[in-house]
């Protein structure tokens, strides 16, 4: 929309207020900013001296790298296995036999409300005692997020497959295939275009929780940007979090921009005739009421 | 079993403090996702550009990098202080880092539901001559709120959830570093990790259970 519809085009007056109203946010903001500055400033935090590890290759190969390279490792297998999980328990809970739905909905629910930090923890304490001796960061880490995200997951496959017109099953039982025939080829390709741009958003978050493994001391790009750097580089832990938390972003935010495109294409395309589900927790869409919306 | 009854009292303990976090998150969670979403529907394109740059930035950052920082940077390096108490100090920490990244979603949720307020509300409320702010908090907003009522819901769970990363921020009071402690001098208890997560269950569940019912008593009928 290019005008705003919560305020009139405004007039001489009205432009006058915006205009101060501006100047006001613009200072408002600009001291902030600047007094944020200062305080850095006044701890040194600016110097060139602590920002110089950054210019150096070294820094980059031997801590940023390979912590980035951490993540991703945690991050790629926990996201193939929570899709493994997802659509696995999310299509038991759409069994015909009630036994498996119910179990499935139990394992579902139960590891969606479980806080996350909890159950890679007691993983994380569990696997000595079962297994033996042994680094176990990394398995507790991708087994806690390969759990909780797969269970949401699993909830996205459900809508998914439901969110699938009802006259697509019965056409496809009408014609004769058997109940796997129905899914496998006609719901399911349907549905997983229309979970898409979900799954994809439910991957910015498993992204963004594979930074909890700092805590159990996984070496991820958190830990060797906060603990490495910092205490290799005296005085750069500022320096070191603004630069983690650049790539962070960079991350997530390619992969959002990535999920906004797939939901576009989705809504645009002619091979699904769902409409994309929203993510888990997001807001219902809207009724298209042909007015638009607001914003 | 019995080491869920030996340590219950330090697992409770650890518990209201996640609890007590939850509370102070929520309300400044609210009011700040509130101003967010304020400043990106306002008229003034600096706020919107702040508010958006804000969110986009604080919502794409881990939380465990959020809180760390608020502890290892903003309060060891820069000097920021609550309290002359460490502890105090950092639950503070947490309180500030824990709604700064809240707020985020809350306000990513309000948008969401000004986003489902059809146009002609807007437009009537533009006829009958109220302002920005009037059309905003007496037409827009309550109904965007209805909207978001169970969305916000989740945003409070996901919240009450989070609240167990407060370790990162060098908060070690809450349950998560108890569990990990007891953890350490007793071995792996599946009743202290199940007796827990009850508990959180037991907060969670309520929150979503009285979301979802409040959502479909408020939903708007249009």
């Amino acid at each position: 929309m290019s005008t705003n519809i919560l305020f009139d085009a405004p007039g001489p007056r009205g432009r006058l207020r915006n205009n101060i109203l501006t100047l006001l946010s613009v200072v408002i903001l600009a001291s902030a900013a600047y007094y944020v500055y200062a305080r850095f400033d006044a701890k040194g935090q600016w110097e060139g001296e602590i920002w110089k590890p950054f210019l150096d290759v070294s820094t980059w190969t031997e801590y940023i790298i390979p912590g980035l390279l951490g993540t991703l490792k945690a991050a790629g297998i926990s996201a193939v296995c929570a899709l493994v999980f997802g659509a696995i328990f999310g299509l038991a809970r759409l069994s015909d036999h009630r036994w498996v739905r119910g179990v499935a909905g139990a394992v579902v629910e139960t590891f969606r409300a479980i806080p996350l930090l909890l159950l890679i923890f007691f993983l994380f304490f569990l696997a000595p005692s079962v297994f033996g001796g042994g680094d176990y960061t990394l398995i507790a880490l991708v087994a806690g997020l390969t759990l909780y995200n797969g269970s949401v997951l699993a909830e996205i496959v459900r809508a998914g497959v439901r969110a699938v017109p009802s006259g697509q099953a019965e056409a496809a039982q009408a014609i004769g295939l058997r109940k796997s025939q129905v899914m496998r080829l006609v719901l399911l390709p349907q549905a997983v275009t229309a979970m898409m741009p979900a799954i994809v958003s439910q991957l910015v978050v498993l992204l963004k929780d594979t930074a909890l493994g700092y805590i159990i001391a996984y070496v991820d790009l958190l830990n060797m940007g906060f603990k490495l750097i910092p205490a290799v580089h005296f005085g750069s832990l500022i320096p070191a979090a603004i630069v983690i938390g650049v790539i962070y972003v960079g991350l997530n935010m390619s992969l959002s921009t990535l999920a906004t495109w797939l939901e576009r294409r989705t809504r645009r395309s002619n091979r699904t005739s769902a409409a994309p589900i929203a993510p888990p927790g997001a807001v219902g869409e809207p009724e298209t009421s042909g007015a638009g919306t607001l914003l | 079993m019995d080491d869920l009854i030996k340590y219950a009292p330090d697992l409770l303990a650890g518990f209201l403090e996640n609890v007590k976090l939850s509370l102070i998150c929520a309300v400044l969670a609210l009011v700040l996702g509130t101003i967010l979403v304020s400043m990106r529907v306002s008229p003034t394109p600096v706020l919107r550009g702040a508010g958006t740059v804000y969110v986009n930035i604080v919502r794409n950052t881990p939380l465990t990098l959020v809180l760390a920082f608020s502890s290892l940077g903003l309060s060891d390096t820069i000097g920021l202080a609550f309290s002359a108490t460490p502890s105090t100090n950092s639950f503070w920490l947490v309180v500030f880092g824990l709604s700064a990244y809240t707020a985020t979603f809350v306000c990513e949720a309000l948008r969401a539901g000004i986003n489902t307020v059809p146009l002609g509300q807007a437009e009537a409320a533009r006829a009958i001559g109220l302002t920005f702010l009037q059309s905003l908090r007496l037409i827009i907003l309550p109904q965007a709120f209805r909207t978001v009522v169970a969305p916000l819901g989740s945003v409070m769970i996901a919240m009450i959830k989070n609240t167990t990363v407060a370790i990162a921020g060098g908060y070690l009071m809450e349950s998560a570093f108890v569990m990990r402690d007891t953890f350490d001098d007793t071995g792996v208890s599946i009743p202290i990790f199940v007796g827990l997560v009850i508990a959180f269950m037991a907060v969670t569940l309520p929150v979503g259970f009285v979301t979802s019912r409040l959502a479909s008593k408020l939903a708007v009928a249009r």
